[in-house]
C-alpha cells in the first residue's frame, strides 16, 4: 500500500467512525425515549430510588417487562455500536501513524482523534467491569464533537515531526495526557450527571423523565471520583513526564510556559477537587462543578493555548 | 460507620470544624483560632483556586523571562495599561509578590495540616486495632460457621493467617472473651502524609535551583570557538548563591551546524533537522572530543548542560575604506526574524576612515514584492542575498552609552545609499567612501547552557509524591475480626467479618478468604 492509499484509508475509517457513532448516539438516544415512554408504578420506582434505580440497569428485578426491554436493547445497540466505532477509530489512528511512519501525535488533528479514541477507550474499558450504558449518549456526543472539530477546522496533512518533538518523550508524556483527556471527559460527563440528579432528587423530580435514566446522584459522585483518583496521578506523571522533556530539549524543567501554566493550572483544581471530596459542603454538587471546571482548563489548554497563544507548545500546524 | 474509625474521621471532621462559631476571646485562644482556620481543609481549597486563578495571567500577558521583547512592545502600545500593568508585577507574574503570597500561605497552610497529622498518624501505627465488636453479625462483610478446632487453635490459625498477609493483630486478653481483631491500609495515611511532604520537596528543590543555579545563552558561528567565562556570554543570569567566578572551565569550537527544512508542500519550511557538531575540551589542557549536541539531545559537563536552542545566518563581508584598506573580513551574526529566516543585522566600523555603518537584511530565499518589500520565502539559502543600507559618519560609539550589537544608531550619520547585492559581487559605496563585498554565508548555532542543582532532587521528590498519591487514593484502610466460642455439641463456632472505612475494595475477598482458610482447618 503507498502512502496516499494509507493517507485516504485512515481518513475513511475516520469518516466511518463518525457515522457509526452518530448511530450510536441515536441508539442511546432512543433507549431513553423508550423507557420514558414507560409509566412506573410510584411504589416501585421509589423503593428502588435509594439503590440508584435505573431502567438500563441489568440486575433490576423489573427489567422484564416489554418497554424497558426496548430500551435496554436500544442501548445494547448503542454499545456495540460504540465498540465497532472505537475499533474504526483504531484502525484510523494506526493508518494516520503508519502513513507518518511515526507516532500519530504530531499535530492538533492527530492529537484530537487520538483523544477521541481515549475518551471511547476509558469508556468502555471501565463498561466491561460495570453497566455503564447510561452514560453511553453522554461520551459519544463529546467524542463526535472532538472528531468533528478534528475533520474540519484542524485537519492538515500528515508530515514529519519537527526537531523538538522527536523524542521517546513524545510516546510517553503525551499518551498520558491522552489518557487523561478521556478520563476528564468522562468524569466532567458523570459529574454533569450527579449535579443534574441532585436537582431532580431535590425537586422530587428524580424518578420522572430523563433524569431516571441515571444512577443515584451520590453513585455519580462516587464514579466522578473513582475516574478523578484513577486520572489525577496519571496527570501528575503527565506533567513530570512533560518536565522532564522540557529539561532535555529546552534546558529548564519548569519555564512557565502558556501550556506548562495551563497544565498546572488544571493539576491544581482538580487537586481542589479531590480535597473537596473530604471537605463538608463541598462533597456533592460543588466537588461535581470543580471536576467539570478542571475538563473546562484542559479544553482551554489544548485549544487555547494550542491556536491563540504564543507558545513553546504550538505545534498545532493548523 | 464512622464511630468504628473515630480516628480516621478526623480527615473531614477536622475540616468540619465550626467555622461559624466565634473565637474566644483571649489573645493565644484567638491565635488558636485563626491558625486552625488557616490549617483546615477549607481555607486550602480557597488558596488551591486562589493559586490556580492568580496563575492565568502570565499564560495571557507576555512575560519578562520568556519574552521580553513583547513585553517592551506590548507597554509601549498600551500606555495607560502597561506601565501599570507592569509595576503590579503583571509582566513578571511568577515573581511577582502576590504571586509568591499565595502558594507560599498555601504551603504555610499545607504544614501546618500535615504536621499535626504526622503525629497522629505516628501514634496510631504503634496503637494496636481497637477491641471486637461484640455483635460481629452487623459488619457489611460477616460469615460464621462451626469447625471441630479448639478456640484458641483457630485464633493461633487466624492470627498467621493474617500476620502473614501484613495485617496488624490484636488478641484479645485472657479475660476479654475470644477475638482476635486486625488492621491493615496505614500506607493509605503515609502515602497522603508523604505526598503532601514531597510537595514541600519539590518548592525546596526549586528554590535551590533558584539560588545556587545559573544559566547563560551564546551565539557561536561556524568554526568559531566558545570558553566558558561571563564575559564570553550574550546573556547570562544566575542566583544568589551562584557564584559566576566558578563556572566549570570547559571550551567548545563549533565546526559543523546542519539542519535540514521539509519541502513538501504541506508543510513547507518546517524544520526537520538540527545538529551541531562541537570540538570539545573538558578542562583547559585536556583532550579534545567531537560531540554532537541536537535538540533533545544536551551534553552534560560537570553538572551542566549544553542545549542547542536556536540558529541563523551570518552572511560573509569584506568591506574597504575611502583609504582602499581592508577594514572588515568576517561573517556577520544576523537574527532571523520570521520562520523563513528572513534576518537582520548590522555591520559597524568606526575605525574606516570615514567611519562607516550598515543595516542589512539577509534573505535565504529573496522574495520582493509591493506591500511587504524583501523578504525571504524559504529558510534554507537557496537564493541568498543582502539588502544594505550604507552610513557614514559618528557611530556614537565613544559616547560612552552601551549600544547592542544587533542596533545602530543613526541620529548623527548620513545614509550613502541602499543596494541589494548577492555573492559575489561588489557594492561600491556612493561618494567613494570604500566598497562592500558579500563572500558569500556561515551558519550560527545558539546554545544554552546551564546548570541546576535542584533538578535531581525536585525529579526525585515528584516521583515521591507520585508514590504517595497512588498509595493515598488506592490504599484502603480495613478491619477484620475473628470471635469464636464453644458451642452446646462442643464444635467452635467462628465468626468472620469486615469493615472497610471507604469503600469494600477487596476487603469481602479477603474475608472470604479468611473463612476459607478457617474452615479448611477441619
Amino acid at each position: 500500500m503507498n502512502a496516499i492509499d494509507l493517507a485516504e484509508a485512515s481518513n475513511v475509517a475516520v469518516y466511518a467512525t463518525m457515522v457509526t457513532l452518530t448511530f450510536a448516539m441515536v441508539a442511546f438516544a432512543v433507549s431513553f425515549a423508550a423507557a420514558r415512554s414507560v409509566d412506573v408504578p410510584v411504589g416501585v420506582s421509589s423503593s428502588k430510588q435509594q439503590f440508584g434505580s435505573s431502567v438500563l440497569v441489568a440486575d433490576q428485578p423489573d427489567a422484564g417487562s416489554s418497554p424497558f426491554e426496548q430500551g435496554r436493547r436500544a442501548a445494547n445497540i448503542g454499545m456495540s455500536l460504540t465498540w465497532l466505532s472505537s475499533v474504526l477509530l483504531l484502525i484510523g489512528v494506526t493508518l494516520r501513524g503508519m502513513w507518518a511512519g511515526r507516532v500519530p501525535w504530531g499535530n492538533m488533528y492527530e492529537f484530537s482523534i487520538t483523544s477521541a479514541l481515549g475518551v471511547l477507550g476509558v469508556f468502555l474499558i471501565w463498561s466491561i467491569k460495570r453497566d455503564l450504558r447510561w452514560l453511553g449518549l453522554f461520551v459519544v456526543i463529546p467524542t463526535l464533537l472532538t472528531l468533528g472539530l478534528s475533520v474540519t477546522v484542524l485537519y492538515t496533512e500528515a508530515a514529519q515531526l519537527v526537531p523538538a518533538l522527536k523524542s521517546y518523550w513524545l510516546i510517553i508524556h503525551v499518551s498520558a495526557a491522552i489518557v487523561c483527556a478521556g478520563a476528564f471527559t468522562v468524569a466532567a460527563s458523570t459529574a454533569g450527571l450527579a449535579i443534574a440528579r441532585t436537582r431532580g432528587e431535590n425537586k422530587g423530580t428524580a424518578d420522572k423523565g430523563l433524569l431516571r435514566n441515571f444512577p443515584s446522584a451520590e453513585r455519580l459522585q462516587v464514579l466522578t471520583y473513582r475516574l478523578v483518583a484513577f486520572s489525577f496521578p496519571l496527570w501528575t506523571f503527565s506533567v513530570i513526564a512533560g518536565a522532564i522533556w522540557a529539561e532535555n530539549a529546552w534546558g529548564r524543567y519548569w519555564g512557565w510556559d502558556p501550556k506548562e501554566t495551563w497544565a498546572f493550572i488544571t493539576w491544581v483544581v482538580y487537586a481542589g477537587y479531590l480535597h473537596a471530596r473530604s471537605t463538608a459542603g463541598w462533597r456533592g454538587d460543588r466537588a461535581s462543578w470543580i471536576a467539570i471546571l478542571g475538563l473546562v482548563t484542559f479544553l482551554i489548554n489544548y485549544f487555547g493555548v494550542n491556536m491563540f497563544v504564543n507558545s513553546l507548545h504550538s505545534y498545532a500546524g493548523v | 460507620m464512622s464511630t468504628q474509625f473515630a480516628d480516621d474521621a478526623r480527615e473531614t471532621t477536622t475540616t468540619t470544624d465550626p467555622a461559624p462559631s466565634l473565637p474566644p476571646l483571649s489573645t493565644a485562644g484567638f491565635g488558636r483560632w485563626m491558625w486552625r482556620q488557616f490549617t483546615s481543609m477549607r481555607t486550602a481549597l480557597i488558596l488551591l483556586f486562589l493559586l490556580a486563578f492568580v496563575s492565568i495571567p502570565g499564560s495571557i500577558l507576555p512575560q519578562r523571562g520568556t519574552n521580553p521583547v513583547l513585553v517592551e512592545q506590548w507597554i509601549d502600545d498600551a500606555p495607560t495599561w502597561g506601565p501599570l500593568l507592569d509595576s503590579w508585577g503583571f509582566f513578571d507574574v511568577y515573581a511577582a509578590p502576590w504571586f509568591a503570597a499565595v502558594y507560599l500561605l498555601l504551603f504555610i497552610s499545607l504544614i501546618g495540616c500535615v504536621l499535626p497529622r504526622i503525629g497522629q498518624h505516628w501514634k496510631t501505627m504503634r496503637t494496636p486495632p481497637p477491641v471486637a465488636p461484640r455483635h460481629l453479625g452487623r459488619m457489611p462483610e460477616f460469615d460464621q460457621f462451626t469447625v471441630e478446632v479448639a478456640p484458641g487453635e483457630v485464633l493461633d490459625s487466624a492470627q498467621e493467617y493474617l500476620s502473614s498477609r501484613r495485617w496488624r493483630v490484636r488478641r484479645s486478653a485472657p479475660d476479654e472473651g475470644m477475638w482476635l481483631s486486625a488492621e491493615k491500609g496505614y500506607l493509605r495515611e503515609t502515602g497522603n502524609l508523604v505526598f503532601h511532604l514531597a510537595l514541600v520537596g519539590v518548592l525546596i528543590a526549586i528554590a535551590v535551583g533558584g539560588l545556587f543555579g545559573w544559566r547563560g545563552n551564546v551565539i557561536v558561528k561556524e568554526g568559531s570557538g566558545f570558553s566558558n567565562t561571563l564575559t564570553q556570554y550574550d546573556a547570562w543570569g544566575g542566583g544568589r548563591l551562584s557564584g559566576p567566578e566558578n563556572l566549570p572551565p570547559f571550551a567548545f569550537t563549533l565546526e559543523d551546524f546542519r539542519v535540514e527544512f521539509d519541502r513538501s508542500e504541506a508543510q513547507l519550511g518546517s524544520p526537520r533537522l538540527f545538529e551541531a557538531d562541537v570540538a570539545l575540551q573538558r578542562e583547559p589542557g585536556g583532550e579534545v572530543t567531537s560531540e554532537r549536541i541536537e535538540v533533545n539531545y544536551p551534553i552534560s559537563i560537570a553538572g551542566a548542560k549544553v542545549f542547542l536552542v536556536g540558529h541563523g545566518y551570518a552572511p560573509v563581508f569584506t568591506v574597504t575604506d575611502a583609504q582602499g584598506r581592508v577594514v572588515l573580513d568576517d561573517s556577520v551574526v544576523f537574527l532571523p526574524q520570521d520562520g523563513n529566516f528572513t534576518s537582520t543585522g548590522v555591520i559597524k566600523i568606526p575605525d574606516a576612515v570615514p567611519p562607516i555603518g550598515m543595516q542589512g537584511l539577509f534573505l535565504p530565499t529573496t522574495a520582493l514584492d509591493e506591500v511587504r518589500g524583501p523578504f525571504s520565502i524559504f529558510p534554507e539559502a537557496d537564493d541568498p542575498s543582502v539588502f544594505l543600507s550604507a552610513w557614514t559618519g559618528d557611530l556614537g560609539l565613544d559616547s560612552g552609552v552601551p549600544q547592542s550589537i544587533y542596533t545602530i544608531e543613526t541620529e548623527n550619520m548620513e545614509q550613502l545609499g541602499l543596494r541589494a547585492i548577492i555573492p559575489g559581487q561588489t557594492w561600491d559605496l556612493p561618494e567613494g567612501a570604500g566598497t562592500v563585498g558579500l563572500e558569500g554565508y556561515t551558519r550560527w548555532a545558539s546554545f544554552q547552557i546551564a546548570f541546576d542543582p535542584g533538578k535531581e532532587p525536585a525529579l526525585f521528590f515528584s516521583v515521591l509524591s507520585i508514590l504517595g498519591l497512588l498509595a493515598s487514593l488506592f490504599i484502603r484502610r480495613r478491619r477484620v475480626w475473628v470471635r469464636v466460642k464453644t458451642s452446646e455439641n462442643g464444635t467452635t463456632l467462628v465468626e468472620v467479618a469486615g469493615l472497610a472505612r471507604t469503600e469494600a475494595g477487596e476487603l469481602p475477598v479477603e474475608v472470604a478468604g479468611l473463612a476459607t482458610e478457617l474452615k479448611g482447618r477441619t
